[in-house]
């Protein structure tokens, strides 16, 4: 009994923590990479304070709700959108031996089918606005799911194939050092799909700034914006978690796996979360139209060939 | 009752008024999200019933696809915030009647070839390694059979969206093609 409640404990603070570190990393990281400063004034050493200072500054806005919009849907949307992913990190494996909150049996089915619901919260949000930009982005985050769940599905599955169970620990466990030339397209796809399930540039279309302001969420302010926010970097999180679980080996490292196992799962999600920053950083938003090409024409026949790839040497072998 | 008992009754009364909300607000996207409260208590009585596997897929599935379409349907032709007046058709009492009847014919069948029998539920007894057997060694004709019907389907809605496929009219009037 003990064990479950600091199990759900750790998990509630790697939930709160995690998120607002990816946050302040990205802040510093893309000001190295732009050349210019980013915070430098909050808490005085480097701005280490801003995103303090940002959750003070959101928590005193007035909480608003149009007058038009559908009141529940509107403020149901952000809580829809966070709490799928904090139910994701439940079951992912930090550690050997049980180093998991939740060791459930079709692990990586319960990730995926979890993070679908989250982008409700988002389509949701984009109709109860009743606001034209905001419907747009809800139609496209709508478009965008449709189009790369499935070759996000096909990339797991074939990671799944190849260790011949469905739980994410089985997995790890399974895992060898030679899988990542093996599923190294799987995991390409799996983190770009990824990338665009969670609107993040250069896949941000659905909530591009410049042109539909922040799409679905363009009436929001205040603490519901930052759920948003928060769901965003939450996102994140899980998706290069889940990366590193199905595809990096989790807490398999060149030394010392059982003792340091966590530490190897953490600095793989913390390299990946750099990624996504350098991602966003390098490239410029695609086009709705070079966004559906990319999910049909290119990651779903790869993941497909990944498929097939698995399939062949799980029987040859 | 045993405390398994309850919860899947009650999880049975959510997805069942969830259900009904789904075809009597007024609301057209209220609908789709009902129906998604309706998917995921059904999830979760596969989950008392130990059907793990067909839970989770019932929800990447359904709630993560089909219900994600259906809002992005709504929302290209129209979505209307507020209460929308023609909602109903001239139909309904014809659906209600088609509706109890359908679920009379599926209670019925139920009640004869099940009875009060009961089955014991075993931990792992609906796991995806069970499953797939099942599937796939029993049953594999009829799902073979399914993926014919799947295909048929695909089939017929590229034919149904893409009319530049189709034969040329060459003066003699429009032909159809069937899919």
């Amino acid at each position: 009994m003990l064990e479950v409640v600091v199990k759900l404990a750790l998990v509630a603070g790697a939930f709160a923590l995690l998120p607002l570190l990816v946050g302040q990393a990205e802040h510093k990281v893309m000001a190295h990479m732009q050349g210019r400063l980013g915070p430098m004034y909050a808490g005085g050493f480097h701005g280490w304070a801003q995103l303090i200072a940002d959750g003070v500054k959101f928590a005193q806005k007035e909480d608003v709700v149009p007058r038009d919009a559908d009141r529940w849907v509107f403020k149901l949307a952000p809580g829809v959108a966070l709490v799928p992913y904090l139910l994701v990190l439940l079951v992912i494996p930090v550690g050997p031996g049980g180093q998991v909150a939740l060791d459930l049996g079709p692990g990586v089915f319960f990730a995926l089918a979890v993070m679908g619901v989250g982008v409700i919260g988002a389509i949701m949000a984009g109709w109860a606005s009743a606001n034209k930009y905001s419907l747009l982005g809800g139609m496209r985050v709508a478009a965008q799911l449709m189009s790369y769940e499935l070759p996000m599905v096909f990339a797991a599955a074939s990671v799944a194939m190849a260790a011949g169970t469905l739980s994410l620990q089985g997995i790890v466990g399974e895992w060898r050092w030679w899988w990542l030339p093996w599923q190294a397209v799987g995991a390409v796809v799996f983190f770009v799909a990824g990338l665009a399930e969670l609107r993040r540039p250069p896949f941000d279309m659905p909530v591009a700034d410049s042109e539909i302001i922040f799409g679905p969420y363009t009436e929001y302010g205040g603490l519901r914006f930052a759920l948003f926010l928060l769901a965003e970097y939450a996102g994140i999180v899980v998706l290069c978690a889940l990366t590193a679980v199905l595809f990096l080996g989790g807490w398999k490292g060149p030394f010392l796996n059982t003792e340091l196992g966590w530490l190897w799962t953490l600095l793989k999600v913390g390299v990946l979360a750099f990624c996504v920053i350098w991602l966003r950083v390098s490239y410029p938003r695609m086009r709705e139209d070079q966004l559906q090409k990319l999910a049909w024409a290119w990651l779903v026949p790869l993941s497909l060939a990944q498929l097939a790839l698995t399939g062949v040497l799980r029987v040859a072998l | 009752m045993s405390g398994q008992e309850i919860v899947f009754t009650l999880l049975g009364v959510v997805a069942v008024g969830a259900g009904i909300l789904v075809v009597t607000t007024r609301r057209l996207v209220h609908a789709a999200l009902w129906l998604v409260v309706s998917f995921g208590a059904l999830a979760g009585g596969y989950l008392v019933l130990t059907a793990e596997f067909v839970a989770w897929v019932q929800v990447l599935i359904y709630v993560g696809a089909i219900v994600v379409l259906l809002l992005f349907g709504i929302m290209l032709t129209r979505a209307p915030i507020g209460e929308s007046a023609d909602l109903d058709s001239g139909n309904r009492w014809a659906a209600l009647a088609v509706a109890a009847a359908t679920a009379a014919v599926l209670v019925t069948v139920l009640v004869m070839g099940f009875g009060d029998r009961r089955m014991p539920l075993h931990a792992g007894g609906g796991s995806a390694r069970e499953l797939g057997a099942g599937v796939f060694r029993t049953w594999v004709l009829p799902f073979e059979v399914l993926s014919v019907l799947l295909l048929a389907s695909l089939v017929g809605a590229i034919v149904l969206s893409r009319s530049d496929i189709g034969p040329r009219d060459s003066g003699t009037g429009p032909r159809k093609e069937d899919g």
